[in-house]
């Protein structure tokens, strides 16, 4: 009897049919498509993207050359080298991230103790040249001067849960 | 202008030979415009049925992508293998071309607008779509690569399965419409939509265009191509401007295919209105718009298969071909003979 059942639903393919109905009304679903130029998927304040070093208001580099993030980066993406400044200050000479290293886990932003190196929401970028990738201190204080306010902004959003 | 009506009337007599030359171009340069759409149809409607949109860059609505493709395949350079015979490996992608080109030679598009009318025009069609598998199997062999041969002895032995069904379930239809002669089986289907074909010859229907699926390689019996198993199959070497013809030869097949289902099973140019009240209602329609519209759903069904159904097995294609579909075609068309031989009303009276 069921060999039988099976022969009928084979011969009027009634499973293609079932299959073929759920083809049909994905037909006329609403698409999930975003057309990427033209529209853009939300951020969270919490997106890591490319990095920045921040400043002070009073324009002081904020980064102290702990070096906590280069201890933590998992990748050894991170490359500081310290001396003091003219007026006895202690500051990088030289900060460098590797994005070719990088994995953009953030690490570095949450070991920050005085929130200098930050990741901002920065994603589309290209490199022509293989040392264009890695960000040197000029670069990435650059950045951050340029997106200071988002930056900044997106800091307060989530200081409750820092 | 007497002059150039003169002219214009004595055309077809004055120059044989150059008028049907003309009319081959009537029916060729649509054919190709008509394929070059069908793959932007495919890649839309199949991209709409896995929820995302589909090309829509080129132009409005992404409508010159075929376009677009096509100058990027022309300016592509045609790579030929190492060890592989020169001369076949060209000749292969216009052997899988011509047959689906010469084949509309016969189909009416309309009562009375036809290339040749010939009376054994079903058995040219049959021979030539036969003739369509040496493509892909010379191209196979010349290519010197495994892949490729690989999908060519798949497709020969594919093609010659189904071959057999197909030329079963067109025999059914010749014994119905009593006719090889395509514009006479059409117009032993006059009388509306219950008269066409394909309810008395339901199995043969079914089986004829599954058949046909099988026979241009397409999903869900795409073994011979199989992208996920031999990459691409008997085209694996084929770039740029050869490998474009057998893109056209793959899809001016669905459409050939498509266009002779119709004929045979779906009344060709004949309105489904025939014979009902809604007759006069669409009297303006020409016969060639409904034909047009009936190539379209099956055009539209080869896309929902492919957007549809995984890849049958090698041993399920066979086993479906050898023991589903000549026995269900054999026994109708047994059916079908009595039906005709005791004149069963409707459609054999």
């Amino acid at each position: 009897m069921n060999t039988l059942v099976n022969y009928v639903r084979s011969l009027f393919l009634l499973e293609l049919f079932r299959g073929m109905g759920v083809t049909g009304r994905y037909l006329f679903r609403s698409k999930f498509t975003l057309e990427y130029p033209e529209e853009r998927a939300p951020q969270s304040p919490r997106f890591r993207g490319l990095h920045a070093q921040r400043r002070y208001p009073n324009g002081e580099e904020r980064c102290i050359a702990c070096k906590l993030c280069e201890a933590t980066c998992p990748a050894l993406a991170i490359t500081i080298e310290a001396a003091p400044r003219e007026d006895g200050q202690r500051r990088t000479t030289r900060y460098d991230i590797d994005l070719f290293k990088c994995i953009f886990c953030g690490f570095c932003e949450e070991s920050c103790p005085v929130d200098a190196i930050v990741e901002s929401r920065i994603y589309e970028y290209h490199f022509e040249n293989r040392e264009d990738a890695v960000m040197t201190k000029n670069k990435l204080l650059a950045l951050g001067d340029r997106y200071e306010r988002q930056l900044a902004a997106d800091r307060a959003a989530q200081a409750a849960y820092r | 202008m007497d002059a150039i009506s003169n002219f214009l009337a004595s055309f077809p007599s004055e120059f044989p030979v150059l008028w049907i030359l003309v009319r081959i171009v009537v029916i060729v340069l649509p054919l190709m415009l008509a394929v070059a759409y069908f793959t932007y149809a495919e890649r839309k409607i199949i991209g709409y049925m896995q929820v995302r949109l589909g090309p829509n860059r080129v132009g409005p609505k992404g409508w010159l992508q075929p376009i677009a493709d096509a100058v990027k395949l022309m300016f592509k350079e045609i790579v030929i293998p190492t060890g592989a015979n020169k001369f076949l490996f060209v000749l292969a992608p216009m052997l899988a071309l011509g047959p689906a080109l010469a084949a509309w030679a016969v189909l009416p598009f309309d009562d009375g607008l036809v290339l040749t009318d010939i009376d054994a025009g079903l058995l040219y069609i049959l021979a030539l779509t036969s003739v369509a598998v040496y493509g892909v199997i010379i191209a196979g062999w010349t290519s010197n690569s495994k892949y490729a041969f690989l999908g060519a002895i798949r497709s020969a032995a594919q093609i010659v399965s189904y071959e057999i069904a197909m030329g079963f379930a067109l025999v059914g239809v010749l014994v119905a419409a009593g006719s090889l002669n395509l514009s006479q089986i059409v117009h032993a289907q006059e009388g509306g939509i219950l008269h066409w074909f394909w309810l008395p010859l339901l199995p043969l229907f079914v089986i004829y265009f599954v058949s046909g699926v099988a026979e241009t390689n397409r999903a869900p019996f795409d073994v011979a191509e199989g992208e996920s198993e031999i990459v691409a199959g008997f085209h694996v070497e084929y770039s740029g401007m050869t490998f474009a013809v057998f893109f056209l030869a793959e899809y001016a097949n669905m459409i050939l295919v498509s266009a002779l289902t119709a004929l045979m099973f779906l009344g060709g140019w004949l309105s489904p209105f025939q014979g009902t009240f809604m007759e006069s209602w669409f009297d303006w329609v020409p016969g060639i718009v409904w034909f047009f519209l009936k190539i379209l759903i099956f055009g539209f069904l080869f896309l929902w298969f492919r957007a549809t159904f995984p890849r049958y097995r090698y041993d399920q294609i066979m086993r479906l071909g050898w023991k589903v579909f000549i026995p269900i075609t054999i026994v109708w068309i047994l059916v079908v003979a009595v039906a005709v031989v005791y004149k069963f009303p409707i459609w054999f009276d």
